[in-house]
């Protein structure tokens, strides 16, 4: 296990040079949240990139298919179609008329005070979640596969390093950490995936033919079928309608991640890094090449561990999937070659994580720092030097609760944890995003309501859903693992009504002024913020 | 001052009252900015590209686990040694993405941006400053 240790201690001594570099660049607010605006197409599309692919996507799907055979593929394809949403309807409009966090687009028509704390709070509710899915995701891995290591210190070692990153070097030691982890994730699965090919003799053919030999016990379906993992013939009520489990689950399953992608705030918040709304289009671009061609690998790592390491060999761990099948390719356990890919593999798995959690903190501390404490409690008072502290001790402290609340959920399932994230930006954030860009009635009121009540909602279906207490309940108060289906539509439905009731409570005269000129600047970037630094619009120009 | 009022209610307070106004002469050059000939062709062609594209990959992306979910035989049918329709459907998902990524983005640096830089040269000269 020492291999894993010097490959992973390379790793990091790496990002740590990065971060003590980026470090003496990192003084003003724009350098601290947007990386002063300077980072390009490919490079913002490679960090998107590593921002995006966390370890549910590298250990998580490979696990998911592993064990369940075509359906786990299911995220692969979702979480990539996502950013044709972000692309064709968030990107460039966000770069245009925000600065900092996704709250500067909504608080550019509403009134600051409450839809700065209410997209605060679902921020913070989003990357929080987020954010304890990777930690105890690292925990347990480390803990696993270095048996010295125990949960508690893995995950106090990831809690170091992010703060450490996000304090001293800001969003361009951020930018950075992902862009390094983005091509050594690239490089082990392009790695892996040739090896996996190698063992068919290059035939994706012979290949398939192993896979339609794994057959799922319970369900007699082998696994090139789909319906192992959310198995059919079950039927879930919505109201009057009788509807097919499986169905519901996958589609549902497809709203959140296609709808749930454009609601992230660490994802969005790059999107100011570029200097123009062209460089964020391109960078999207990038970022979908990268992603993909991962994705599409997923085939190789996940059905290539049900294939040559079998549920036997990987254990009652999924999440193992992917390092239990490059030690394997290397030679097996116990072996040079089984060693060296292992611990390259964890130590990628390793940086994954990290960069991940990276851009989660900077999301949750920029939004306490620029949206809740300089803008409600400072009342939008500018000053450099106190916005750059205090969010600095912000990550500090987004930190330190993150680390104390993973060491206390070991047993937590990672995976519903992120759905909770997910159900929250595709029911909370995404509505408020769209209708205050392409909604002319759209109000402070309908804001509010749509950000707390679609937050409020996701999180009660998740809760009282079958997923998330270990054992699954039997019989949860609500039926689906996937509560998209139901909370999507009603976020949509919260801003609608608290709009309506903005309007008979006296209208929103600033959200209706605003509209023309929202329009207006987020289609063309007229005095969008530039990417030099001491350049500051004034706010009403 | 300004930059305050921007940050408050628009009923009661009088200093709220001054904000709606000033947001109110505000609004009205950018009403007059967004009815321009140049920013409604930006719009519309914008809109007659991206509407159908939103319309397009939903209709493909869900077509996937309705058909997975409610015509499970069809999904299993072998097309190539062991590969499967599910399997080859989900790939072209792949596709998709990427092919209408890479037309949406041509569109927008050839068509796009300079109706945006249009809107924007006509801007400065109404005086909208940066």
């Amino acid at each position: 296990m020492t291999t894993t240790l010097w490959i992973t201690a390379v790793i990091v001594a790496i990002t740590l040079g990065i971060t003590v570099w980026a470090a003496r660049q990192t003084r003003t607010t724009v350098q601290f949240y947007a990386a002063g605006r300077k980072i390009s197409g490919w490079q913002n599309g490679l960090a998107i990139a590593g921002d995006y692919m966390s370890a549910a996507s590298f250990l998580g799907i490979a696990g998911l298919i592993a064990f369940n055979g075509y359906d786990g593929f299911m995220y692969s394809v979702g979480w990539l179609v996502a950013y044709l949403t972000v692309l064709l309807l968030i990107a460039e409009p966000i770069r245009n008329t925000g600065k900092y966090t996704m709250a500067d687009v909504l608080a550019y028509r509403m009134s600051a005070g409450p839809v700065r704390s209410a997209a605060a709070i679902s921020t913070l509710t989003v990357s929080g979640f987020y954010m304890i899915a990777q930690m105890v995701g690292a925990g347990s891995v480390l803990h696993l596969l270095v048996p010295g290591f125990s949960f508690k210190w893995a995950v106090v070692i990831v809690g170091v390093l992010m703060i450490g990153y996000v304090v001293l070097g800001g969003m361009i030691a951020t930018t950075w950490v992902q862009i390094v982890k983005a091509t050594l994730l690239m490089a082990g699965a392009i790695l892996l995936s040739i090896m996996v090919l190698g063992h068919f003799g290059f035939n994706p053919l012979r290949f398939f033919d192993a896979i339609a030999k794994v057959v799922d016990k319970k369900s007699g379906l082998n696994f090139t079928q789909p319906g192992i993992l959310y198995p059919h013939g079950k039927h879930v009520f919505l109201g009057p309608l009788t509807l097919d489990k499986s169905t519901i689950e996958n589609v549902s399953l497809g709203m959140a991640l296609i709808f749930g992608t454009a609601g992230l705030p660490h994802i969005l918040m790059r999107f100011y890094t570029v200097p123009t709304a062209r460089a964020a289009r391109t960078s999207v671009g990038w970022a979908m090449g990268l992603i993909g061609a991962f994705y599409v690998m997923t085939t190789f790592l996940g059905f290539g561990a049900a294939v040559l390491v079998g549920k036997t060999g990987i254990g009652t761990n999924n999440n193992l999937a992917a390092p239990k099948l490059a030690e394997f390719l290397g030679g097996g356990p116990n072996t040079f070659g089984g060693e060296l890919l292992l611990g390259f593999i964890s130590a990628v798995a390793f940086a994954t994580i990290l960069a991940v959690v990276a851009g989660l903190t900077l999301a949750a501390s920029s939004a306490f720092a620029h949206d809740f404490w300089m803008n409600v409690v400072r009342g939008g008072k500018e000053s450099e030097f106190e916005q750059v502290l205090v969010a600095r001790i912000a990550a500090v402290g987004v930190g330190v609760i993150a680390v104390l609340v993973a060491i206390n959920l070991q047993t937590a399932n990672a995976a519903q944890l992120v759905a909770v994230a997910f159900a929250v930006a595709s029911s909370g954030n995404l509505p408020v995003i769209l209708f205050t860009l392409f909604w002319k009635r759209f109000n402070t009121v309908g804001a509010v309501c749509g950000l707390i009540g679609g937050t409020a909602v996701s999180i009660l279906l998740v809760v009282i859903g079958p997923g998330l207490g270990t054992p699954p309940a039997t019989k949860p108060a609500f039926a689906l693992t996937n509560p998209g289906i139901v909370s999507i539509p009603l976020g949509f439905l919260f801003a609608i009504v608290g709009t309506y009731i903005g309007e008979a409570l006296g209208g929103d005269q600033r959200a209706k002024a605003m509209y023309p000129e929202i329009a207006v600047r987020s289609q063309t970037g007229v005095g969008a913020e530039p990417s030099a630094i001491e350049e500051r619009i004034p706010a009403v120009v | 001052m300004e930059t305050r009022n921007r940050g408050q209610g628009t009923r009661g307070a009088p200093d709220a009252q001054v904000g709606t106004e000033t947001a109110q002469t505000r609004s009205s050059a950018w009403e007059a900015l967004a009815a321009s000939p140049e920013f409604r062709r930006l719009i519309s062609a914008k809109r007659n590209f991206i509407i159908p594209a939103v319309i397009f990959f939903l209709v493909y992306y869900f077509a996937l686990p309705l058909g997975n979910g409610l015509a499970p035989r069809l999904m299993n049918t072998k097309i190539i040694g062991n590969i499967n329709l599910a399997y080859l459907f989900a790939l072209s998902e792949f596709v998709m993405a990427w092919i209408l990524a890479a037309v949406y983005i041509r569109r927008a640096n050839r068509v796009f941006d300079p109706l945006a830089a249009a809107v924007r040269r006509l801007a400065a000269r109404m005086g909208f400053g940066s």
